[in-house]
């Protein structure tokens, strides 16, 4: 018995280790391990052995069987686990091939930034007002305290539609628009296009602003610049500050030019900054009481800061475009740039 | 405005360099734009006088000269050309290694064989003329007085040690448009005195009563003063005059004149001077012109005026376009003897209107623009008169007008408190330090228990309120001495994005996820934008809102449609190689609610899609249009439509119910064929257009969200595979389907197919219909009836189930 055990043993041991597929263990179970195979047919011999030496015998057949079942269970992880890789290999893509998608557009540089300013300044509590772009003398002049005859329209080329209707030379008649409608406390933000009769490389007809306006109790001229900074720290990062020097608009009084640190330099001096270490960016000033009056809030109770930022202007700075008709030529070369 | 340092040094003791001066000046609100140097790029060139001279040897004009020029070398050798050289001429000598303006070096080298150690100048070559130095215009050397120092700097001895400020100047301070105004700015920031030119004159000719001078427009004319001055001497101006008029970029024309100039320059005051024999009946008269009248100026140049023009008249015809330019004849001349000044304070609109509407400008138009105040015109005569006895070119006589519409004289008040000026600062300016800054700018303030009355200067006519004064107070004072706040005592306000302005950023980020990039164009075009896009003449488009004053024909109506703008973009594009992409703009058209406009247009923002390249067809678009409608929470249909610059058959209209929302579709054959790009490339162009009304598109958005219960049981599904015409539209046998039964859910095309099996002008569309019962599963028996129903529908169609 011993003998045909062992024998049968072997020669399982060597089919084992010349299966190669799911097949060949297929067969070799059904030739060995199976309920009619080799091992079972030695089960039924045991009937042939003497019964004194049955429980032995049987228990040297059991362990056989149990060898060869763990060899069986052993090679199956084997063909398994080569089959797998064979598949996977053959599967196997060139991952640097192109991907297959649509690819993503973009919003305009102008957009961006107007939606960076928007941020800074929604986080201080402004809401956003977007008024016509076609606007009447009243709003876009008269209100604002730039009567007929006044020096200062000369300061923009305004297209005139007929006399006393105009495409809007600022976005300073949403502060009218506003007020208007509101009483204080107001912390606005007028976005929108403007237009002036005026073409170069760094002017464009229509080109975008953005109003700022807060009408409240005790506003000065120190809140002006103390959220002036606030708004370049965001823009420009956290060292950039702002200078304040005298300027003239008929809508603020005291009226400002506002001046960044050069974010490019530091402050040291470089061409971004024409050496003198500040960069212009906007304007504003102390509400003029007129402007108040005009729209009927009370200029001795009420005070306001008001300021105007070009749009176009901060894009170059900080995109540093050189050309204003870049931003309307819409080159899809330019456009793929931008990104949020 | 032009100001130079040594004139200015004039009036004020200024003890800091011209950079000095440039940093106070802009930090007080005048920005200097361009410090000029006018010895920018002269250097080693020094005062030499010439000991010998001999001709050289073979030239016909060459002399070497031994020149001495002090302590850079007594017996320098040097070759000279110039005609006007002799022996113990004091000259400018640029030495070896000097520079002179242009960029020029000069080096010792040899010239004919002798070696020349520099070059002897002349006036031009350190860029010098008459009125800056006399002489200086002299063909040869630039002859220098002999007591002129050796070996001196030349810039030290010619002036040229000066610079110019180019100073810009806001349009609320016209009194700073002169030397003076310029003056009292840097003393206040310079805490001087302010020297004041002198104006006291004597009268020494005799009265003329047949003189007659008479304001008729004292509206356009508040103040009229005109002196008469006989025994007119006209003759050259002294050195000192002429440098000042050279120095400002104006030339030197005759005493009488350069006065007239110089106070224009210096105190602001425009002036005309009318030779009095030329004056007709010896009469001024200052009116309006009559429709029609002519004018010829002194460019000899006629216009035909309207009564919006000031004109100065003798008896008989308008001698002179008030503060814009005299007419013709009636000026001054060498011969000269009887003269008239005027000194005159216009309507600075009237000037504005009367120069650009006769194209006609003049230094005086453009003060006069800025603003003269009232008090330069009586400061401007009296000056003007003093000069006259100072260059002693004429004798004043007691013979003078002074017509006025009755304005005050008087300074304007302001009361302020100390309190009202830091309020709007911000900051505690001590208040002595508040009252000595505006005393230094000519304030006189008289404290009244705390309660200050500010006098004006009469030259501050732009200071109306305690917020002027505060202006003046910081820009003194500093401002960086303001502490930045943050809105300290402001109320919490609620910031942000509304819900329809977040939408739209929504929408604009949608479009860029579906590949489209946003661009921006101007909002005017013109009629030939239409005209390329085939637009008819009588096409709601082309009643566009016309701009009065376009700064092009190009530039000319507001758009009332965004495709042509989205078009040029696209061709832009392909013209610079970019063969593929998508736009979008989300922009304005303005349409008038009547015309001419009488009240403000209707302003309605328009979504406009643009996709072209070979990957684009009539489907990718529409789906673009889909993913919209995802977004907004609505179901599109689509119509056919013709629109005039699409294709035909390749255009969908797109309704939200029965709101049409707008039209897309590929750009028509016949307008591609016309694209300004290459002939061979048009044909294989395939531009779609989308033009939407946005606002009609948030206004059919789905409202508030609300969660649908999801069923518990499946729908049942059937496939249908149908046969029909050509003709049929898919999108008709869909909405049968969904119209045969309430009951249907979804109904999804899944086949299109076309065979000879099915005949000629056939099709087979086959759809999975999805059907749901609500409240139970949908039994068998329930679903084919409900697909009955569907067939019965579709019979009307002649749509068929497919056999």
């Amino acid at each position: 018995m011993q003998e045909l055990i062992d024998s049968l043993a072997a020669q399982a041991a060597e089919a084992l280790a010349a299966a190669d597929s799911r097949a060949t263990l297929s067969a070799f179970w059904q030739e060995y391990l199976s309920k009619n195979g080799k091992v079972a047919g030695l089960m039924k011999q045991l009937r042939t052995v003497a019964p004194e030496e049955r429980p032995a015998a049987g228990k040297i057949i059991n362990e056989c069987k149990a060898k060869l079942t763990a060899d069986y269970e052993a090679a199956a992880e084997r063909i398994n686990a080569a089959e797998l890789a064979a598949r996977n290999a053959a599967e196997a893509v060139d991952i640097t091939l192109p991907a297959k998608r649509r690819p993503m557009g973009a919003l305009h540089p102008i957009t961006l930034v107007k939606n960076q300013i928007i941020d800074v300044f929604a986080g201080m509590g402004f809401e956003v007002y977007e008024g016509p772009e076609i606007e009447d003398d009243d709003h876009n002049f008269t209100r604002l305290n730039v009567p007929k005859n006044h020096p200062a329209r000369d300061m923009q080329d305004t297209f005139y539609i007929t006399e006393d209707i105009l495409l809007r030379t600022q976005t300073s008649p949403g502060q009218i628009r506003t007020m208007d409608a509101k009483k204080p406390p107001i912390k606005v933000l007028v976005p929108g296009r403007v237009f002036r009769s005026d073409s170069d490389a760094t002017h464009s007809p229509m080109f975008h602003q953005m109003e700022g306006l807060v009408v409240d109790r005790h506003i000065t001229l120190c809140d002006l610049q103390g959220m002036l900074d606030s708004f370049v720290r965001e823009l420009f990062g956290e060292t950039a500050h702002t200078r304040l020097r005298p300027s003239y608009f008929p809508f603020t009084e005291p009226s400002v030019e506002v001046d960044v640190s050069c974010f490019e330099c530091g402050g040291k001096g470089c061409p971004l900054c024409k050496h003198t270490g500040w960069i212009e960016v906007l304007g504003g000033g102390v509400v003029n009481r007129k402007v108040l009056e005009n729209c009927g809030i009370d200029p001795d109770e009420y005070s306001g800061i008001a300021f105007g930022i070009g749009i176009e202007r901060i894009a170059m700075l900080k995109y540093g475009v050189n050309n204003i008709g870049l931003l309307f030529e819409n080159d899809l070369r330019f456009l793929k740039q931008f990104r949020e | 405005m032009k100001v130079p340092y040594s004139w200015l040094k004039e009036y004020v003791d200024i003890d800091v360099s011209p950079e000095e001066l440039q940093e106070k000046l802009f930090s007080c609100g005048f920005e200097v734009e361009e410090m000029i140097d006018l010895s920018a790029g002269i250097s080693k060139v020094v005062v030499g006088e010439i000991t010998s001279m001999e001709k050289q040897e073979g030239t016909d004009h060459l002399h070497v000269c031994t020149v001495n020029c002090g302590e850079h070398g007594n017996d320098l050798v040097i070759s000279t050309g110039a005609p006007n050289i002799f022996v113990g001429a004091r000259v400018p000598v640029a030495l070896d290694g000097a520079t002179l303006p242009g960029g020029i070096m000069i080096k010792k080298r040899k010239m004919r064989g002798v070696e020349s150690n520099g070059m002897m100048c002349s006036g031009e070559e350190l860029g010098l003329n008459d009125d800056l130095y006399p002489g200086a215009d002299v063909y040869g050397l630039l002859i220098l007085p002999e007591d002129t120092p050796l070996g001196a700097d030349i810039c030290k001895v010619t002036g040229l040690d000066d610079c110019i400020f180019d100073i810009s100047i806001t349009s609320n301070r016209p009194d700073c448009q002169s030397i003076l105004g310029m003056a009292r700015e840097v003393a206040a920031a310079l805490d001087k005195p302010l020297k004041m030119p002198a104006t006291d004159w004597t009268v020494t000719g005799e009265a003329d009563d047949s003189i007659h001078v008479e304001v008729l427009a004292p509206d356009l004319c508040p103040r009229y003063l005109a002196h008469y001055v006989s025994n007119i001497r006209t003759g050259t101006s002294p050195r000192w005059m002429r440098r000042h008029l050279a120095l400002c970029g104006l030339r030197s024309i005759s005493n009488v004149v350069d006065i007239t100039n110089y106070v224009l320059l210096e105190i602001g005051q425009p002036m005309h001077a009318f030779d009095l024999s030329k004056v007709g009946g010896r009469s001024i008269t200052v009116r309006r012109a009559h429709e029609g009248e002519k004018i010829v100026t002194l460019d000899e140049k006629e216009f035909t005026l309207t009564p919006n023009n000031l004109v100065i008249c003798d008896a008989e015809k308008p001698v002179a376009l008030a503060g814009v330019m005299g007419g013709l004849n009636s000026g001054i001349a060498d011969d000269t003897t009887q003269l008239l000044f005027e000194c005159a304070t216009f309507a600075r609109d009237c000037v504005r209107k009367t120069s650009r509407a006769l194209g006609q400008s003049s230094d005086s138009s453009a003060r006069y623009e800025k603003g003269v105040d009232q008090y330069s015109t009586e400061l401007g005569l009296n000056r003007a008169l003093h000069l006259i006895q100072q260059l002693d070119c004429g004798d004043i006589t007691p013979t003078c007008f002074d017509c006025s519409a009755g304005l005050s004289r008087e300074r304007s008040v302001v009361t302020a408190t100390p309190a009202q000026i830091n309020r709007v600062l911000g900051i505690e300016v001590p208040e002595d330090e508040m009252k000595r800054i505006l005393e230094r700018l000519s304030f006189e303030v008289r404290d009244d228990g705390g309660v200050w009355t500010v006098l004006v200067p009469r030259w501050r006519e732009d200071v109306e309120g305690y917020p002027d004064l505060a202006e003046e107070v910081i820009r003194e004072y500093g401002y960086d001495k303001l502490t930045p706040t943050f809105l300290t005592d402001a109320a919490v306000t609620n910031g942000g994005l509304n819900t329809a302005q977040k939408r739209a950023l929504t929408t604009k980020r949608l479009l860029c996820a579906q590949g489209y990039y946003e661009a921006s164009t101007l909002a005017f075009y013109s009629h030939a934008d239409l005209d390329m896009m085939h637009v008819p003449a009588d096409d709601a488009a082309r009643r566009a809102i016309p701009i009065l004053n376009p700064i092009s024909t190009h530039l000319s109506i507001m758009r009332t449609i965004l495709a042509p703008s989205m078009l040029k973009v696209i061709v832009d594009n392909l013209k610079k190689g970019n063969s593929a992409g998508r736009l979008f703009e989300m922009s304005n058209v303005y349409i008038p609610r009547q015309m001419p406009l009488t009240e403000l247009p209707d302003e309605r923002m328009t979504l406009c899609l643009g996709a072209f390249g070979p990957d684009e067809d009539f489907f990718t678009v529409k789906g673009t249009l889909e993913a919209l409608a995802e977004e907004f929470g609505v179901q599109f249909t689509y119509r056919r439509e013709t629109v005039c610059y699409l294709h035909p058959g390749m255009t969908a209209a797109v309704y939200c119910g029965d709101v049409r929302i707008g039209a897309f579709g590929k750009l028509a054959n016949d307008i591609t064929a016309e694209l300004k790009i290459a002939k061979d490339e048009r044909a294989a162009q395939n531009i779609y257009l989308g033009e939407f009304d946005y606002a009609a598109l948030t206004a059919c958005a789905a409202g508030e969200l609300r969660y649908q219960p999801i069923s518990e049981f499946e729908p049942e599904r059937r496939d249908l595979a149908l046969v029909c015409d050509e003709a049929v539209a898919c999108g008709d046998i869909e909405s049968a389907i969904r119209a045969a039964d309430k009951r249907v859910t979804d109904v999804a095309l899944f086949d299109l197919y076309r065979g000879e099996k099915l005949g000629k002008g056939k099709k087979s569309l086959a759809f999975t219909v999805s059907l749901h019962a609500g409240d139970h599963a949908m039994t068998g028996e329930e679903a084919d009836g409900a697909v009955k129903k569907i067939l019965k529908e579709l019979a009307k169609l002649d749509v068929t189930l497919r056999s």
